[in-house]
């Protein structure tokens, strides 16, 4: 135990959201007798580590991996659901630079106000006062107003006092982010005199530059749980494959959106059509089913765009285009099928229809992502479409 | 086991919480901390001029306009603490997401920026005393522990009020409209002898801020005001405000202690 500053066990936490959140009074006195049911969010689930003494310790993790509840445990600002830390040392109770920060206060008075918010008083903060001054190189601006300061001088003004924490353990997250890179080396020499010092530093990020160069050991978290702690080159290296790993996983469909009017609507219960396509298919056949209630114009006019997964649209057609007709007389069930040639590379395809009056004034009825294609085909994306050619040689 | 709650740290961190607050309260204005005497100086003289001299209320009654005053003073330093205790945590609620600090420092933080405002007012209304001939005698020994009594009491109901409020945001405006009633139905603003119905009296007098105010009444200003020792006859009854406040004070902390692990979630 006497090596280990940070000692982390079976640690869970959970967030109770309520399904619907009780803000009032009177919808908690309503539903008082109704059982109230939450969603319960695991934030973290079972985690155990442990941080040696002088360690850079490193916690990488997408977004709402949890990672951030985890430092939020740690500097005791959460209580755990289950599981405990144990501390052995001092902690800084703070895990971003300059919390409390008020913009209506000078530079000054922000000083002696974050130190107190580190624990300390008046007196121990004058003694440290040009230090920070110094340390931040804003010795021009402290009878200023801080929300005159730019975010690069508040960074480094919050970073000065942060340091002078005579805390064993330092939390921090994502904070070397700003600042120029002279102010950065400056970081670096802290840093390294933190660490000769044999204090610990729990760094957070999801910014593997930021890990790699400061970190001793690095821990992987992924969907609230710990997967692997491990030397920085080897953590990251299997962050980059979660990251990849959650890029091959398809994006959901688009979302089918429905414009009616009183002449046509889409038949009820439509559901979007998926629709496969082959190499050999030379032609894609899409329908779109509705319902005609009243005789449309004689001038009306269909269109049909083919979008992308890069919400490119790389192909239109409308019944202008070529003077087809398109007349729409009789009511009731109908169903309007586009033929369009298979001129399109490997991927998926989102698919929008309509009609519309020939000022487009007037929408009949438009339908957005009512079909989605999928292509096979050559994996090449380099191009948009395939145009039927024909070689002839002499 | 206090001595560990008022450590050096702690005392540091409420010391410059007090302080932002009074520097950002008179940020900007020409007069600055001159309007803490200013303020209710001024507001004193409207009060004078409306309750004594156009309705004449309390005439007969020696020392009317201290009286009225000192009653004044001591329900806004109640409702000063009470409200702005209310609000706190959810105001300080970015601090508390993102460090670890003791949660009542920020409720005893709101509270003392009332309690130097009272003492700024006391010194008004001591003005006004020395001008009105009010005799001093050495019942206003009382004074001190009668304003922790209130100090106390609304401290506990801050205390309460603050965690349910990080849950519950209906009650800044609940405190509100009961804030109002009990400004009535406290004799503040005419003196409890106004009312005859005996019973009605003994109620009134059970509710600490009235006992308060007239034992403060009692000690400072004139020993013509009713008291509740006066009311119950040294009846056990007496005490019943007393006990209200401790029973207010023990709750609202055992209930601020078992939510503050939670503030940093809900806020």
């Amino acid at each position: 135990m006497d090596d280990t500053a940070i000692k982390v066990e079976n640690l869970s936490k959970t967030f109770k959201l309520p399904h619907e959140k009780y803000t009032s009074l009177k919808s908690a006195f309503v539903n008082f007798y109704r059982k109230r049911t939450y969603e319960t969010q695991r934030a973290l689930d079972d985690i155990s580590l442990e941080i040696k003494k002088g360690e850079f310790f490193g916690i990488i993790g997408r977004n709402g991996s949890g990672k951030s509840t985890l430092l939020k445990l740690l500097a005791g600002i959460y209580a755990p659901t289950r599981g405990t830390v144990t501390i052995n040392g001092s902690l800084t109770p703070f895990i971003e630079l300059g919390v409390g920060f008020n913009p209506e206060l000078s530079g000054r008075d922000n000083v002696y106000l974050n130190g107190a918010l580190l624990g300390f008083n008046r007196k121990q903060m004058r003694a440290m006062y040009k230090d920070i001054v110094e340390f931040a190189e804003l010795e021009k601006f402290m009878d200023q107003k801080l929300k005159n300061y730019s975010s690069g001088m508040q960074v480094r003004l919050a970073f000065s006092i942060a340091i002078r924490a005579q805390s064993d353990i330092l939390l921090l997250d994502e904070v070397l982010a700003v600042g120029d890179s002279n102010f950065r080396q400056k970081c670096m020499e802290v840093f390294h005199d933190l660490k000769e010092n044999n204090r610990t530093i729990v760094l957070v990020s999801h910014d593997t530059v930021q890990i790699e160069r400061f970190c001793d050991r690095v821990a992987v978290i992924d969907n609230s749980k710990l997967i692997k702690i491990d030397l920085p080159s080897k953590a990251i290296e299997l962050y980059d494959e979660i990251n990849k790993g959650e890029e091959l996983h398809e994006t959901p469909s688009r979302k089918l959106k429905i414009t009616e009017s009183d002449e046509a609507r889409l038949i009820p219960g439509y559901k979007p059509a998926s629709i496969e396509a082959t190499l050999k298919d030379k032609e894609i056949t899409i329908n779109l089913p509705f319902r005609l209630i009243r005789k449309l114009p004689e001038d009306t006019v269909a269109a049909i765009t083919i979008e992308n997964e890069e919400a490119h649209t790389i192909y239109a057609y409308t019944t202008e285009q070529d003077n087809d007709k398109f007349e729409l007389k009789n009511t009731g069930r109908r169903q309007l099928t586009f033929t369009i040639a298979n001129v399109f590379p490997e991927g998926r395809y989102f698919v929008d229809a309509g009609f519309f009056s020939k000022d487009r004034a007037i929408t009949f009825l438009k339908l957005e992502n009512f079909a989605e294609v999928k292509c096979e085909g050559l994996p090449q994306k380099e191009w948009l479409i395939r145009a039927p050619t024909k070689l002839h040689l002499k | 086991m206090i001595g560990n709650y008022f450590s050096k740290k702690n005392r540091a961190l409420l010391a410059e919480l007090v302080r932002t607050d009074f520097k950002l309260r008179y940020q900007g204005s020409v007069l600055g901390y001159a309007w803490s005497l200013l303020r209710p100086l001024l507001l004193f003289l409207i009060l004078y001029v409306v309750f004594v001299q156009f309705l004449k209320i309390g005439q007969g009654f020696p020392h009317f306009p201290v009286y009225l005053l000192l009653g004044i003073v001591l329900w806004s330093f109640f409702s000063e603490i009470t409200s702005q205790g209310l609000s706190s945590i959810v105001g300080r609620g970015s601090l508390i997401r993102k460090i670890r600090i003791p949660r009542w420092v920020i409720i005893l933080s709101s509270s003392i920026s009332a309690v130097i405002n009272l003492l700024l007012n006391l010194i008004v209304v001591a003005v006004f005393a020395v001008f009105n001939q009010v005799e001093f005698t050495s019942s206003l020994l009382w004074a001190p522990l009668i304003l922790l009594e209130i100090y106390i009491f609304a401290l506990g109901l801050s205390l309460f009020l603050s965690a349910l409020y990080v849950k519950y945001r209906d009650i800044s405006f609940i405190w509100e409209v009961i804030l109002q009633a009990g400004f009535y139905l406290t004799p503040i603003l005419y003196p409890l002898s106004l009312i005859t119905h005996l019973t009605l009296q003994k109620i009134i007098i059970l509710n600490p801020m009235a006992q308060a105010i007239q034992d403060m009444r009692y000690s400072a200003v004139t020993q013509e005001t009713i008291t509740a020792y006066g009311v119950f006859n040294s009846g056990w009854y007496r005490f019943i405000p007393f006990a209200i406040i401790a029973s207010v004070f023990i709750a609202g902390l055992l209930f601020f202690k078992a939510e503050a692990k939670y503030f940093a979630e809900n806020v």
